[in-house]
C-alpha cells in the first residue's frame, strides 16, 4: 500500500535552511532520514521543495485567471517536501512519519495513495 | 520428587508447546475451533504420548494434571485469541481514529448498537452519529489501520480508549435496563445481555493484564453498579433511587468480590479516574454493612476525581453529594462548573438543580428545572417518579 509522506515545517524550520550555523545540521538530519528511507526500498518517489517564497499560485473564478506571489497568506506551516512510500499499513507508514526530521519541528501528515483508476 | 516433578511440568510444556504451535497454524486457515481448551489438551496429550520415551510418563496421572492446569492458566490468552471482539475494540482505540468516535465505534462493531441509539448517548442525531461512523470506519479501511494487536509501547495509551468503550456499553446496558425494567421482555432480556457482555469484557481485560490497575477499576466500578441492579424497582415496578434502595436486594457476594478487585488495583499505587469512581461506589456499597452511606467520604473522592478528570457526569454526582452534607453553596459551584460544557439535554443535571433548590427552600413555583428534567426523560418508570416527587414535593 502506498502512502504519502507529508512533510509541514514551521516557517523557522524552512529558515534554517538558508542561516550559516543551522545549515550543516538542517541538511544533515534529511539527508541521514532520506539515506535510511532509501535504503529501507521502501520510496517509490519524493522531492524536497524551494523555500516558500519561490512559490506561486494560480486561481481561475469567473472565468478569469489570478496569479499570486506565494502559497497560503499568513500560514505558518509550510509544505517542505513528500515522499511516496510502499509499506504495508498504516502503522508502518506513521513509523517512518515519526522518524522525519519534520515531525520534530512542525508536523508530517500521512495519506493514503488513490489507486490508479481501473483502465478500460 | 522435585526433579521428577520438574521433568513432567517440562515434558507438558514441552507437549503444550508443539500444540500450540500447530494451533497458530490450523486456527488461522481453519478457524479457532468450539472449544480451543479442549483442542489444545487433546492435542497436546498426543504430542506427549509420541515424545515419551517411557509409556509411563504419557499416562501418569501427575503429568496430564500437570497439563490440564497449564491449559487452565492459557485460558487468558486462550480468550484473547478467541475473542476478537477484544482485539475489534484496540483496533477502534487506534491513535489515527478521532478520539471523539472511538467509543461509538466500539459500541457499533462489537456490540451491535445502531447509529440512532448511540446518538443518543452523545447526545447528537442518530444522522450526525451515522456519517461520522461511516467516516471512521471508511478511515479503517481506506488508510489500512491495522488489525494486529497493539504491541506493549501501544496498549497503555490504548487501554484507557477501550475501558472507556465498555464503560460506554454498560451505560447503555443501563439505561436500557430503566427503559425496559421487566426482564421478562425481550427488551427486558437485550438490556441485560449489553450489561453482562460489558462485564464479560471488562471482566475478561481485567484477567489479561492483572497489573493494570485501571482495568481491574473499571470491573469493581462495573460489579459494584451490577450487584445493585435487582433494587432499582420494587415490587411495584417503581424506580428507587440509590439513596433509598432496600440493601437486602443488594447481591452482597459480588460486592466482597468488587472490593477485593479494588483492593488489588489500589495496591498498584497508580490511582485513576476509574478507580476513583469505584471507590465511591464502594463507599454507596458501605450502607449494605454499617447501614449509613458516608456523604464525606464520598464528596472528597468526587473532588480529587474532578480535580483531575472531570465530566459533566461527575461534577454533578458531586454536587449532589454536597447538597446531601447541606454544603449548598459549594453544590452549586459544581453545577456551574459543569454548565459550562453542555448540560441542556442532561436530565441528571437539572433533577440536582431542583433538588438543590428544594433543600434550600427557594424553588420556583414553575419548577422549571424539574420540568425539563421531565421532558428529557423518555423511561416510564424514570418518569413516574420524577413526576412523583413534583407532587410529593409539593405537598411538604
Amino acid at each position: 500500500m502506498q502512502y504519502m509522506l507529508i512533510f509541514h515545517e514551521s516557517t523557522n524550520e524552512i529558515a534554517r535552511r538558508e542561516s550559516p550555523k543551522e545549515a550543516p545540521a538542517y541538511w544533515g538530519a534529511w539527508n541521514a532520514y532520506i539515506k535510511e528511507l532509501s535504503e529501507s526500498g521502501v520510496i517509490v518517489s519524493g522531492n524536497g521543495l524551494q523555500a516558500p517564497h519561490t512559490a506561486t499560485s494560480v486561481r481561475v473564478t469567473d472565468g478569469k485567471r489570478h496569479v499570486q506571489d506565494g502559497p497560503l497568506p499568513d500560514a505558518k506551516e509550510h509544505l517542505g517536501g513528500y515522499f511516496i512510500v510502499e509499506v504495508s499499513d498504516l502503522d508502518v507508514a506513521l513509523e517512518w512519519a515519526t522518524k522525519s526530521p519534520s515531525t520534530k519541528a512542525g508536523r508530517t501528515e500521512v495519506r493514503p495513495v488513490l489507486p490508479p483508476p481501473p483502465r478500460d | 520428587m522435585l526433579a521428577y516433578r520438574f521433568r513432567d511440568i517440562e515434558a507438558a510444556e514441552d507437549a503444550l508447546g508443539d500444540a500450540l504451535r500447530e494451533a497458530l497454524e490450523r486456527w488461522t486457515t481453519d478457524g479457532v475451533p468450539e472449544s480451543p481448551e479442549a483442542w489444545l489438551t487433546v492435542v497436546a496429550k498426543n504430542r506427549l504420548r509420541e515424545r515419551a520415551r517411557r509409556r509411563t510418563t504419557a499416562e501418569d496421572p501427575r503429568v496430564t494434571g500437570a497439563l490440564t492446569e497449564m491449559v487452565c492458566s492459557l485460558d487468558g490468552e486462550r480468550r484473547a485469541a478467541v475473542d476478537h471482539r477484544l482485539d475489534l475494540m484496540f483496533v477502534c482505540a487506534h491513535p489515527s481514529i478521532d478520539p471523539a468516535i472511538r467509543t461509538p465505534l466500539m459500541l457499533q462493531t462489537v456490540l451491535g448498537l445502531d447509529a440512532a441509539r448511540i446518538g443518543d448517548a452523545f447526545f447528537v442525531s442518530g444522522a450526525t452519529m451515522g456519517q461520522r461512523l461511516v467516516r471512521a470506519k471508511q478511515k479503517i479501511r481506506d488508510a489500512r489501520v491495522p488489525f494486529d494487536p497493539p504491541d506493549a509501547r501501544e496498549l497503555a495509551p490504548r487501554l484507557h480508549a477501550v475501558l472507556e468503550g465498555i464503560y460506554a456499553a454498560f451505560g447503555v446496558g443501563w439505561s436500557l435496563g430503566v427503559e425496559t425494567p421487566e426482564s421478562s421482555t425481550a427488551e427486558g432480556q437485550g438490556a441485560e445481555r449489553m450489561d453482562e457482555e460489558a462485564l464479560f469484557l471488562a471482566r475478561l481485560l481485567a484477567d489479561l493484564l492483572p497489573s493494570e490497575p485501571e482495568a481491574l477499576g473499571l470491573l469493581a466500578l462495573m460489579t459494584f453498579s451490577h450487584a445493585r441492579r435487582k433494587a432499582r424497582f420494587d415490587d411495584s415496578g417503581a424506580f428507587v433511587p440509590l439513596a433509598h434502595h432496600d440493601v437486602s436486594r443488594w447481591d452482597r457476594d459480588s460486592i466482597v468480590s468488587a472490593e477485593r478487585t479494588l483492593l488489588r488495583a489500589a495496591s498498584l499505587r497508580q490511582p485513576g479516574p476509574f478507580q476513583l469512581e469505584a471507590a465511591i461506589q464502594s463507599a454507596h456499597c458501605q450502607r449494605l454493612f454499617s447501614g449509613n452511606t458516608p456523604w464525606s467520604a464520598i464528596a472528597i473522592l468526587y473532588e480529587v476525581l474532578n480535580r483531575n478528570a472531570p465530566t459533566v457526569a461527575t461534577l454533578v454526582a458531586h454536587a449532589a453529594s454536597l447538597a446531601e452534607l447541606g454544603r449548598y453553596e459549594e453544590a452549586e459551584a459544581r453545577l456551574a462548573s459543569a454548565a459550562t460544557a453542555n448540560v441542556e439535554s442532561y436530565a441528571p443535571y437539572w433533577v440536582v438543580v431542583d433538588h438543590i433548590a428544594v433543600l434550600r427552600g427557594d424553588v420556583d413555583p414553575e419548577r422549571s428545572a424539574l420540568r425539563h428534567a421531565i421532558s428529557l426523560t423518555r423511561a416510564p418508570a424514570l418518569r413516574r417518579y420524577l413526576e412523583a416527587k413534583w407532587t410529593s414535593d409539593a405537598k411538604r
